[in-house]
């Protein structure tokens, strides 16, 4: 019982406490995980990174799944997924039910004017450092540009393409080993 | 009804959003705009912004917001669960395995094709943004230099936010 109300703290921390989401939650994550609670080894938490790329969804959402398993069973990964997810759900929901009727205010009104060429400002940065990351080569800007007239011209589910690119690629690998 | 709905809306958003929040935003757009016809594209933008400022993943935060706006805290509830039940049926099933997850070649295979397929994603969210981000001359100078502030200049992304609601008030 201890130790589940122990992991359910630690992700609340987590989850209150990381903004931006994703990556920028890591450094968080490994010092209560890692450091501090001992729970993985600094390999395990390379691993579960590893993981967490290759699997849909937030990293902190895959991390305290794992983490919770590993302490304490299917009742740990509930608890440190409830823990990490609850912080953000309650300032959400008090942001939804009692500010967002305020939008419609004049002055408010003007800061969304200015807020969305950020948003779009973040994503297109989101692109340039996912881009600069990945060591593009012909075949993966292909990848990415066949992606994009798919979705904006042609308008192809985003679940077909990626299901399609996982299978194509496992097909094209699979033949080139064959032929070594 | 709608609620089922919801549910199996997030579920597919939670089941294929690969390469953290923006990668998903084609999907949400598809499923909550185009499918459901729940709300246009520039309330989407504008929670967008909120869910940003505020802790926890952007996919999380989006469901719970989103789920409201269609059907309330019930609505947020199906849509935060829905959103995260994909990961974690996924991990528990990989703790089981964990060493012969690793190994697979197959898993390498699959991910060398999505890799760009998620940058094409995040190039397609920033194209319908900017349709409805970029309305004149001076958003588009503001989106240009935040671009640049946050890409070269480490702007923290709830810094530049904040920097862009106040101008906002002065410009327009």
């Amino acid at each position: 019982m201890e130790i589940l109300f122990k992991l359910f703290i630690t992700f609340f921390k987590i989850g209150a406490f990381t903004f931006g989401g994703g990556y920028a939650m890591l450094p968080l994550i490994q010092r209560e995980v890692v450091e501090r609670n001992e729970w993985l080894t600094a390999e395990e938490f390379i691993d579960i990174l590893a993981i967490a790329e290759v699997t849909p969804g937030p990293v902190a959402i895959n991390t305290s799944t794992y983490v919770g398993y590993k302490m304490a069973g299917f009742k740990g990964a509930i608890f440190c997924t409830l823990g990490t997810v609850l912080p953000s759900f309650t300032i959400i929901l008090l942001i939804a039910k009692y500010f967002w009727e305020y939008r419609q205010n004049a002055v408010v009104e003007k800061i969304f004017l200015g807020i969305r060429p950020a948003v779009a400002a973040l994503i297109f940065s989101a692109v340039y450092k996912l881009g600069k990351n990945m060591e593009l080569n012909i075949f993966k800007v292909i990848g990415a540009l066949f992606t994009v007239l798919a979705i904006v011209v042609f308008d192809i589910s985003p679940i077909i393409i990626i299901v399609a690119a996982a299978l194509g690629s496992i097909g094209y690998f699979k033949n080139k080993e064959k032929d070594i | 009804m709608n609620l089922l709905k919801l549910f199996i809306s997030f579920l597919k958003i939670g089941a294929f959003s690969f390469g953290g929040g923006y990668a998903m935003l084609p999907l949400i757009k598809k499923e909550i705009i185009e499918v459901h016809g729940w709300m246009t594209t520039k309330e989407f933008i504008d929670i967008l912004a909120v869910v940003e400022m505020t802790p926890g993943p952007i996919a999380i935060n989006s469901a719970t917001f989103l789920g409201h706006e269609v059907a309330g805290i019930l609505g947020s509830i199906v849509a935060t669960i829905a959103v995260v039940l994909p990961s974690i049926v996924i991990i528990l099933f990989i703790a089981h395995f964990l060493s012969k997850f690793k190994s697979s070649p197959y898993v390498d295979w699959a991910f060398k094709g999505i890799r760009p397929v998620v940058l094409g994603l995040i190039i397609s969210a920033s194209i319908t943004v900017s349709k409805d981000a970029f309305i004149d001359f001076k958003g588009f100078i503001l989106g240009t230099v935040l671009f640049y502030l946050i890409s070269f200049k480490k702007l923290h992304p709830i810094l530049a936010i904040i920097i862009a609601g106040v101008t906002g008030t002065i410009i327009y």
